[in-house]
């Protein structure tokens, strides 16, 4: 057996991860230490502010680490504006800032909690005898409570650090490179070595983070100046590795954002090596929220994505009408360009639209073959979607055309939708027309005669800072018309495989020499 | 006469609707060695707080050595004055050496100044430094702990000690022990000492004078043959047990009785 190639992917990438991660947790969690440690301080012999701020801090903890995340982000772009607006200047909402914030936020509780309880348990008469040998308020505090409570106060943020390591993997989603960047990759490719991989080294960093601390702690409470020394220079070593893929990286010029599925995965690896080939420096940013990743390209926080027409139409333009194809397209160029200064730069043939399909074997045996046919049976079948589907409004649409009523709605994971219609888990899927998986599974699209569901040519977009970039357009141009929709469904089902030639760049290269040969 | 080493003036404290400490007047002598005696809730360590400023007054003034302690910085006060705690209260934390040193640390006294000063009050208090000078706490046994308490209350050079019960959780033999080797320190530096107790015979046998509190209030003070005059109840029952035990003890070890 050879060696597996995915390994050595992983591994090449693991500085860049590893440091990103790093930067940010640690970010993270020595402003989560900075605000709740002066804080535990005042609200300690206060009691109402005591109990809101645990209260508050306990709510933060209740809410899912991903939706933290996912609201720091909108949020921040709110006050980007605003600031924009009153002082003049503008900053990145995308990645590093939220991520590290949401994480602050998520530190406190446990470092508060912590802090409280450890300066409450101490033995009132060592207090006393603070104040009888004649110590300040501050030397009462320095020499003796901070010390006798230091355990406690070490374990909570001993779990600050591990859950801050944790949930740090989250920030993927808004833009901020992780070790997540491996588990969603993986996740959305069927890839389960970076799967594998992003978790044991998420794991590894927090065990080393925590024992570092531990180390810290132990020479603290025994007065041992070396441990608390060398447990400060591992985390320094930590902090200095960050700056490595910084620096390895070079400057990287051009940002290529991807969505959280696998088409997007492939074709954002394309316009990468596209651009890398012409000699532009690219890197790719994967594993984008679907609103997040249109608003990162209208602050110019990445340069260029594959996003498809009827989304952008719908979702971000909030449209209610449905043109046809063609005059669909150039409105939504000019308004794109009118209002978000958003370049749409070309089709590259192909359409990803959301369609109903189920096994071929049952449409025919029930005599479905559009989706009119499947609504007199929709009421005893269920449907699955993926997280996003039943909340769009191509959904609604459908509904309200079709008069659909399904017993049961599930959402699932993209990639898990297929097999489980096709071993009758559930009945109908909505499916993507460009999915590989369709023709695997032999499952029968149904048609959508009254057009509820919009057209979604693939379309690539330019953001506002790129609009005049004519080496880029020029890396970017053979790319405009070039891929059928059998060529991309071929393509992602090579990428939805579990094995050595599926990875993203690997496929990308493969649909690159489809496109070149005539 | 000179001025008093500390003065109780009409003092008074409430604690909530608890009135702790009942317009108490009370003098102790430069060289003195006061016990205060009474049961649990009596004040008395109420009393002896407010004479370092652990606790303020709410009406009555108090003042060391001719000086009102209210116009004086509570943080200094208390570095001149010693304090032993009830079960000596040791900085778990901290070597024995830490522990004794602290007052004169706080004061920024040199390092090796605070050494010397360390090796030589463990001298004073019987304990080897060289044995004992960088255990922790937890390695000592009681009698020990309130060596080191002893120390650290005398390592600023004070010339006033309050002691709360300073022995009360001692072996009979170490109390004693203890007891004696405190009184010729007491001597020896000219100290001025005020020791809470609730066992009568050691205020009895340590103290010069000794005052009863019940509730609030000092019903009787003075020496085994003054408080022996004392029509008060308590005081009566006070010196009864004591007095008692000491008759039954005699009979018994001279076998007598059977």
């Amino acid at each position: 057996m050879t060696f597996d190639p995915r390994w050595h992917e992983a591994w090449t990438r693991l500085p860049d991860y590893l440091g990103n991660h790093v930067q940010v947790s640690l970010t993270a969690l020595a402003i989560g230490l900075a605000v709740s440690l002066p804080l535990a301080l005042m609200a300690r012999r206060r009691p109402v502010m005591r109990n809101t701020l645990l209260a508050f801090a306990s709510i933060v903890q209740t809410v899912p680490g991903l939706a933290l995340l996912a609201l720091f982000y909108p949020l921040l772009l709110a006050l980007a504006q605003l600031s924009l607006q009153w002082f003049g200047f503008e900053f990145s909402a995308f990645g590093f800032l939220p991520a590290v914030l949401a994480l602050a936020l998520y530190s406190v509780l446990p470092v508060l909690r912590n802090t409280l309880i450890g300066l409450q348990g101490i033995d009132p008469a060592i207090v006393e005898a603070a104040d009888g040998v004649g110590m300040t308020p501050g030397q009462k505090l320095r020499m003796v409570e901070l010390p006798l409570a230091l355990p406690v106060i070490m374990a909570g943020i001993r779990t600050a650090a591990v859950w801050v390591i944790g949930t740090a993997t989250l920030s993927t989603p808004i833009g901020q490179t992780s070790l997540g960047n491996y588990i969603f990759a993986g996740l959305q490719t069927q890839n389960w070595v970076f799967v594998l991989f992003g978790c044991a080294a998420a794991a590894l960093l927090a065990i080393a983070v925590d024992q570092l601390l531990a180390l810290i702690e132990s020479g603290m409470t025994r007065q041992r100046r070396w441990r608390v020394i060398l447990g400060g220079l591992g985390l320094v070593a930590l902090a200095a590795a960050t700056l490595m893929p910084a620096m390895m990286r070079g400057k990287t010029s051009i940002v290529v954002g991807a969505k959280t599925f696998t088409e997007q995965y492939v074709l954002a690896s394309l316009l990468t090596q596209r651009l890398d080939a012409a000699g532009l420096s690219a890197s790719t940013r994967a594993g984008l929220g679907s609103n997040v990743i249109f608003e990162a390209l209208a602050s110019d926080d990445i340069d260029a994505y594959v996003d498809y027409s009827g989304t952008l139409w719908l979702n971000q333009l909030k449209q209610t009408t449905t043109p046809p194809r063609g005059q669909l397209l150039a409105e939504l160029k000019k308004i794109l360009a009118d209002k978000y200064r958003i370049t749409l730069f070309g089709t590259l043939g192909f359409e990803n639209a959301y369609a109903l399909a189920m096994p071929r074997q049952q449409a025919d045996a029930l005599g479905i073959r559009s989706i009119a046919d499947l609504a007199t049976h929709s009421g005893q079948m269920s449907i699955a979607g993926d997280y996003e589907f039943f909340s769009r409004p191509e959904w609604a649409a459908l509904q309200k055309t079709y008069g659909l009523h399904f017993r049961e709605q599930r959402q699932m994971q993209a990639d898990f939708m297929y097999p489980a219609v096709a071993s009758g888990e559930v009945d109908v899927i909505a499916g993507y027309t460009s999915d590989g998986l369709i023709a695997k599974y032999d499952l029968a699209v149904l048609d959508d005669n009254k057009h509820a569901i919009p057209p979604y040519d693939a379309v690539i977009l330019l953001s506002p800072g790129r609009a005049d970039d004519d080496r880029l357009k020029a890396a970017l141009a053979p790319l405009k018309e070039s891929i059928n929709i059998a060529t991309m469904r071929e393509a992602n089902l090579r990428a939805s495989g579990n094995n050595a030639t599926s990875s993203p760049q690997a496929v990308a290269r493969w649909l690159w020499d489809q496109i070149k040969r005539p | 006469m000179s001025t008093p080493a500390i003065t109780f003036d009409h003092v008074t404290k409430d604690f909530g609707n608890v009135r702790a400490v009942d317009g108490v007047s009370l003098q102790i002598a430069e060289g003195e060695f006061l016990a205060i005696v009474g049961g649990s809730g009596s004040g008395k360590t109420t009393l002896l707080r407010m004479a370092n400023r652990l606790i303020d007054p709410d009406a009555g003034t108090i003042a060391i050595h001719g000086e009102n302690t209210q116009a004086a910085d509570p943080i200094t006060l208390r570095r001149r004055i010693g304090y032993v705690f009830q079960s000596a209260a040791l900085f778990p934390h901290m070597s024995v050496a830490q522990n004794i040193g602290i007052t004169p640390r706080l004061l920024d006294r040199p390092a090796a100044q605070i050494a010397g000063r360390v090796d030589e009050l463990m001298d004073m208090v019987q304990l080897d430094p060289a044995q004992y000078r960088d255990r922790r706490p937890i390695e000592l046994s009681g009698g020990q702990r309130q060596r080191v308490g002893l120390a650290r209350a005398l390592a600023a050079n004070p010339k006033i000690v309050l002691m709360d019960e300073p022995f009360g959780a001692l072996d009979p033999i170490t109390r004693d022990a203890l007891g004696t080797d405190y009184k010729s320190l007491h001597e020896k530096l000219g100290l001025t000492t005020v020791m809470i107790t609730h066992d009568m015979a050691e205020a009895l046998l340590l103290a010069d004078r000794v005052a009863v509190m019940q509730p609030g209030k000092i019903v009787a003070q003075g020496n085994a043959a003054e408080l022996e005059r004392s029509e008060d109840n308590y005081v009566r029952d006070l010196l009864r047990t004591p007095r008692r035990q000491a008759a039954q003890l005699q009979s018994l070890l001279s076998g007598t009785s059977s």
